[in-house]
């Protein structure tokens, strides 16, 4: 599904994101703002000071491994909608390793990590089994997932984790990827170190992809099933591997918020949205590693800096919700033009 | 080929899929028109606001929502609605010395937070159970800020915690249920399953129970303060079992049940249904055509409780470290009489009884499963 220029693939996600930038303006002229001092307020937001900068890295580093988590899928031509649920049980595994263990940073840490990748993975090797046995649709199954992951983590939190509370205990030190020399540079804001992890995890996907032969393989399968059957490949393999890494990737998301940002797991009364967002993520990133480094963080940005847009701009929330909507919008039918256009050009061939 | 439209019909069904995940969101803001207006007015206003400002004392105050949003219809609408007066009888304008942050996910509480602390607002509130964490983090990182949860409790010598005592109010709706509902049955329907939302689940069926041991009481957890649909889908199995009385507790969902009643209620007006609302007096939701579902509500005052810590802050008497509970004698804790067909006289007089017996101890309200075993098991 990749262009066949790649400034071409450059240049899509950077108009789409000028396109929704214009649309969110004529909006705020629309209904009254001065889109100037709005936009103004999103930059302040975001990159203000070193607090709100630390925040938009935090923010930033799950959404990056969510991007991951679908793109990855999608290179294998699997549509990995499940990330959300994948977050929700590496979130609950990392949370509960760095509750029950007792071990030194050097030990734990790795362990807790470690487990909210592979609880992540399990959570898409059973849509990838499916998928690739009984030929079940992806789709629906990440999709089932999710309200499993949701609703069986919400039950161990109240049963297994506390005795009916809603929130556990914070995590052992040990386990923590919480950084009180970050925080102190940016005014506590809850920067950790898992940005770094999220960086990693990118560079290991553009390994995995460009300079391995297993890499060569997914992508084989993406681009056509039969023919890579037909050239000896296992596809129902590829198929599995795929959707277990993308899994883990997400499973790593999860575990940056139990680990880093918030040291806990509470009952969620719905979902994280970091998953759906890594679909838009992902999809801006064109699938690339380094793209989704960079959608991840202009996801982070956006978030983040709405936040200040109604207090010093008078912008309404529900109107930033639109214009991170809009970008999104564009982003998606931009991607559907393109690949409508190259359909039609193959076909006048 | 084939591969080719099935990969663009899928992709199209993503896009529909996130876009509509997206869509909730916006929705559930994008139905008060209150906030777009406000919020342009109070621009017009901000040169004249400095000027008053710095005229009625310098303290400013300003609360974080949780996911529910300042118009959930429910409490944070009604803190929003107390600070509002509370800065309008102070001669504040809203952005400048008084304002709300909306929270669109957990992620948003701690930065929407500490940019009223950097914004130097006096006394920052969390409204809900949710917040408690990023509460108490925020109250140990910035001791000369003052802090003030709702819902649930923080330790910090510069943090107040304001509970209510649901579990009397919610016993007082449970005998009005119980009063009223002609088959015996009655409903409960739950957000998120947590020790608070117990606190209205003992404290109703304790009520009901007090008037008919009988009574049957099916209680049900929508698990989110904000899936209206998910609330609907409960209400119509609660109603086609028999049961006639639903009680919520559970935020923007229960207006998923209101929904449900009053279309029974349009297509056959003659059936005898209600509606017990919590937090606000839920009156205006229950209207359809000529008839009124909503038999009471359990008024949670918040917007009282809100009111009463900044003046008490104002004051520089800011009760730090304490817990403040409210109930029924604080005029924290009411029920609504608004709808006087369903509300008659007997029912209001018995449960103004059983409120003096709560009032002068005689009755205790379970807060807990265990304490309405117990209280159960004394009937």
């Amino acid at each position: 599904m990749t262009s066949n220029s790649k400034h071409f693939g450059l240049l899509v996600p950077i108009i789409s994101v000028i396109i929704g930038l214009i649309a969110g303006a004529i909006i705020m002229l629309l209904s009254g703002h001065n889109p100037i001092e709005g936009y103004a307020a999103l930059w302040a937001g975001a990159f203000g000071d070193s607090y709100t900068i630390g925040e938009t890295i935090r923010r930033s580093t799950p959404l990056i491994l969510t991007g991951l988590a679908v793109a990855f899928a999608f290179k294998t031509g699997l549509f990995n909608i499940g990330a959300e649920g994948q977050v929700i049980v590496g979130w609950l595994a990392a949370v509960w390793i760095g509750l029950a263990i007792d071990a030194p940073m050097i030990i734990h840490l790795p362990v807790a990590i470690l487990a909210g990748a592979i609880a992540g993975g399990l959570w898409g090797f059973l849509p990838g089994l499916l998928k690739a046995k009984l030929g079940v649709h992806e789709v629906i199954i990440t999709i089932m997932m999710n309200y499993i992951a949701l609703h069986v983590t919400n039950a161990i939190i109240r049963n297994v984790l506390t005795d009916q509370g809603t929130t556990t205990e914070p995590i052992a030190g040990t386990a923590s990827l919480a950084s009180e020399w970050l925080q102190s540079i940016t005014f506590y804001s809850r920067i950790h170190y898992g940005i770094l992890i999220a960086l990693f995890a990118a560079f290991i996907m553009w390994f995995i992809i460009e300079r391995t032969s297993y890499g060569y393989e997914l992508k084989a399968v993406g681009f056509n099933r039969h023919a890579s059957n037909y050239a000896g490949m296992n596809v129902s393999k590829n198929i599995i591997l795929s959707m277990v890494i993308g899994g883990g990737f997400a499973g790593l998301a999860g575990a940056m918020e139990g680990l880093g940002t918030y040291g806990t797991i509470s009952v969620m009364s719905g979902f994280t949205n970091l998953g759906f967002d890594g679909i838009a993520v992902a999809l801006l990133g064109a699938n690339n590693a380094f793209g989704v480094i960079l959608a991840g963080l202009l996801f982070g940005v956006l978030k983040e800096g709405a936040g200040e847009m109604p207090t010093t701009a008078g912008v309404p929330t529900e109107l930033v919700d639109i214009i991170i909507a809009l970008i999104i919008f564009f982003v998606a039918s931009s991607y559907i033009i393109r690949w409508a256009l190259s359909r039609f050009k193959k076909e006048g061939k | 080929m084939k591969n080719r439209i099935f990969l663009l019909f899928i992709l199209v069904l993503t896009l529909g899929l996130f876009l509509t995940a997206c869509g909730t969101e916006t929705e559930e803001e994008g139905t008060d028109d209150n906030s777009g207006t406000e919020t342009e007015g109070a621009e017009e206003n901000t040169k004249e606001a400095t000027e008053e400002e710095a005229a009625s004392g310098d303290y400013k105050i300003a609360m974080v929502t949780d996911i529910g949003g300042v118009d959930d219809k429910s409490f944070n609408q009604s803190a929003w609605e107390g600070i509002t007066a509370w800065g309008e009888e102070n001669g504040l304008v809203e952005d400048e010395g008084y304002d709300y942050a909306q929270s669109n996910e957990k992620a948003d509480y701690m930065p929407n937070i500490t940019r009223f602390v950097r914004d130097e607002y006096n006394l920052v509130y969390g409204i809900g159970f949710e917040l408690k964490e990023d509460i108490q983090t925020a109250a140990d990182q910035y001791p000369d800020t003052n802090f003030a949860i709702v819902d649930d409790t923080v330790d910090a010598s510069n943090a107040v915690s304001i509970t209510f005592k649901e579990h009397q109010g919610s016993f007082l709706v449970g005998v009005a249920a119980a009063l009223k509902t002609s088959t015996d049955k009655l409903g409960f329907v739950g957000g998120v399953d947590s020790p608070l939302i117990k606190k209205f689940e003992s404290g109703f069926i304790a009520g009901a129970k007090s008037v008919n041991p009988d009574i049957e009481v099916d209680v049900q957890y929508a698990e989110s303060f904000a899936d209206a649909a998910k609330g609907k889908l409960i209400a119509t199995n609660m109603y086609d079992s028999g049961i006639d009385v639903i009680y919520h507790a559970s935020g923007a969902t229960g207006n998923g049940v209101f929904n449900q009643a009053k279309d029974i209620k349009q297509n056959d007006p003659e059936r005898e249904i209600w509606v017990i609302g919590v937090d606000r007096d839920q009156h205006e939701e229950g209207q359809i055509n000529d008839h009124n579902v909503t038999l009471t509500s359990m008024v949670k005052r918040v917007d009282v409780a809100v009111q009463d810590v900044a003046n008490r802050g104002m004051n520089g008497e800011f009760p730090g470290g304490e817990l403040l509970e409210y109930g029924i004698e604080e005029d924290g804790i009411t029920f609504a009489t608004t709808n006087e067909e369903a509300m008659t006289e007997d029912i209001i007089t018995t449960v103004e009884e059983w409120q003096e017996k709560l009032l002068n101890g005689e009755v205790e309200a379970p807060k807990t499963t265990e304490e309405l075993e117990a209280y159960e098991d004394s009937l």
